[in-house]
């Protein structure tokens, strides 16, 4: 193995100088970042600091918004996404989404998961139940749901629905999983749970989330980026930015100095 | 703007609880060398009495922190000013009770001549407090020149420790009483290097508070 492959294995995620507007209004400054593979990363910073844009640019859901334009790369496993030819299904498939508050089809606990296998052409019973146990399993609710699967997704608690909505995103295998605010909504139990979930997704995915609550942040990843007005101002690991941080204004931010 | 003003002013409490209990310290030193010089063990008895207080105040800041840490989820220069407060009173408390030990030789010896005129003991003494002094001033300041200086303060009390200790061990001799004395103050001079020691301790935590740095200044 060469040295350009090690450096790949390091990065599943690397952003390159991303500029984003929308309309005449710039949103992202140059963006510069990377993401290994198999952690979490937080992206915290003060509302409308561009953090939840950021995130959109990574599976381009920005591409759905009039009037934004981006400039600059954003390579997943290398492949950069933003070129003319990239089928933006297949991007979503592996680069999934969690938003702020759970949205699950109106339908039962077994179709939600079963709805992304199902579109991309797997048919047989069988196999949808394995992916169904297999995805509610790994979301954490299957001992809670696998007595009422085809009951409606609508009746869980708010908390059950964001892990069913995890499920559903698990089951058409994704790559990288984002994190949109996923607990703003969820009580502090449902909270904890979401953040057990994602020490265990891990394992599996790379995860970028987020988040308002700073204590989330520093409890669950492995690197933070702060952002601010639309630039990123640091990052570096989670211990350290939390314990010494570089930038005074990160500083301030994260003891509250303003706010 | 300060979103968490409240929470800002128990820290600054915190590091004024610190700031009073590093000066009840510092007394506490002079005092315990003062009762040995002059052989007073009526002062010797009041700077034993004066170490509950120092213990009750080290408990309090103890309990202040794990409040803060508890309640308010410190983070990044709040989180250092806590957990170094945490560090300092410890030493403080461990100065305080070298000061008591001193006290107690103070109390050993009464009804002795000494076999000399100490000299060098209070001189290490000043050093020591000196240092304590430097190292506190640094904490007020946050001012890391000053604590970074307590390293060379540190090796001339190391230094005079050594002399201290020759010394001793040439006057020894037959006569078990005055080795007996001897090695009290031989104690005495022990527990002066470990109070600078422990200031420098504290100089390093001064560093870390302020700049997040480790800097090893006991070398």
């Amino acid at each position: 193995m060469n040295s350009v492959d090690i450096d790949d294995v390091q990065k599943k995620i690397q952003v390159e100088k991303i500029n984003l507007f929308y309309g005449q209004n710039q949103a992202l400054y140059d963006i510069d970042l990377q993401v290994k593979p198999n952690t979490v990363a937080a992206l915290i910073g003060p509302s409308g600091c561009g953090k939840s844009t950021f995130l959109r640019t990574l599976n381009r859901m920005n591409d759905l918004i009039e009037g934004v334009t981006i400039t600059g790369n954003v390579y997943v496993d290398g492949e950069n996404i933003y070129e003319p030819n990239t089928d933006i299904v297949f991007l979503r498939k592996r680069v999934g989404m969690v938003f702020q508050r759970p949205n699950p089809f109106p339908m039962s606990v077994y179709d939600n998961i079963a709805y992304g296998p199902r579109i991309h052409g797997i048919k047989k019973k069988a196999v949808l139940d394995e992916i169904v146990e297999k995805s509610l399993i790994q979301a954490v609710l299957w001992d809670e749901v696998k007595d009422r699967l085809h009951k409606s997704a609508m009746s869980l608690s708010g908390g059950q629905q964001q892990r069913l909505c995890i499920g559903r995103l698990l089951a058409v295998e994704p790559d990288v999983v984002l994190m949109d605010e996923p607990t703003s909504a969820l009580d502090p139990i449902s909270t904890l749970k979401i953040e057990e979930l994602t020490q265990s997704l891990k394992e599996r995915y790379t995860i970028i989330i987020v988040t308002h609550n700073m204590q989330q942040a520093a409890r669950i990843s492995d690197e933070t980026f702060f952002f601010l007005n639309g630039y990123l101002i640091e990052s570096g690991d989670t211990d350290r930015i939390f314990t010494a941080p570089k930038d005074p204004r990160t500083e301030d931010y994260i003891t509250g100095r303003f706010g | 703007m300060d979103t968490r003003s409240s929470f800002h002013n128990s820290i600054e409490e915190l590091q004024a609880d610190v700031l009073k209990m590093g000066t009840l310290v510092e007394e506490a030193i002079y005092q315990a060398v003062k009762s040995l010089a002059k052989m007073d063990v009526k002062l010797a008895a009041e700077v034993v009495a004066q170490d509950d207080k120092i213990d009750e105040m080290t408990i309090s800041i103890e309990e202040k922190c794990l409040r803060l840490i508890a309640l308010q989820q410190p983070m990044a220069g709040d989180l250092r000013v806590i957990g170094m407060a945490l560090k300092i009173a410890t030493d403080l408390e461990r100065i305080a009770d070298h000061a008591v030990d001193i006290a107690k030789t103070t109390v050993r010896l009464s009804g002795e001549t000494l076999v000399k005129p100490l000299i060098d003991i209070p001189r290490m003494a000043d050093m020591a407090k000196d240092m304590l002094r430097e190292s506190l001033t640094a904490y007020v300041e946050r001012n890391v020149e000053r604590a970074e200086a307590l390293a060379d303060k540190d090796d001339a009390v190391d230094k005079l420790y050594s002399t201290i200790f020759e010394e001793i061990i040439e006057l020894m001799g037959t006569d078990r009483s005055t080795n007996r004395q001897l090695t009290h103050l031989l104690m005495v001079a022990r527990y002066l290097e470990r109070v600078a020691d422990r200031a420098t301790n504290i100089g390093e935590w001064v560093i870390y508070m302020v700049n997040g740095k480790r800097k090893d200044l006991n070398l």
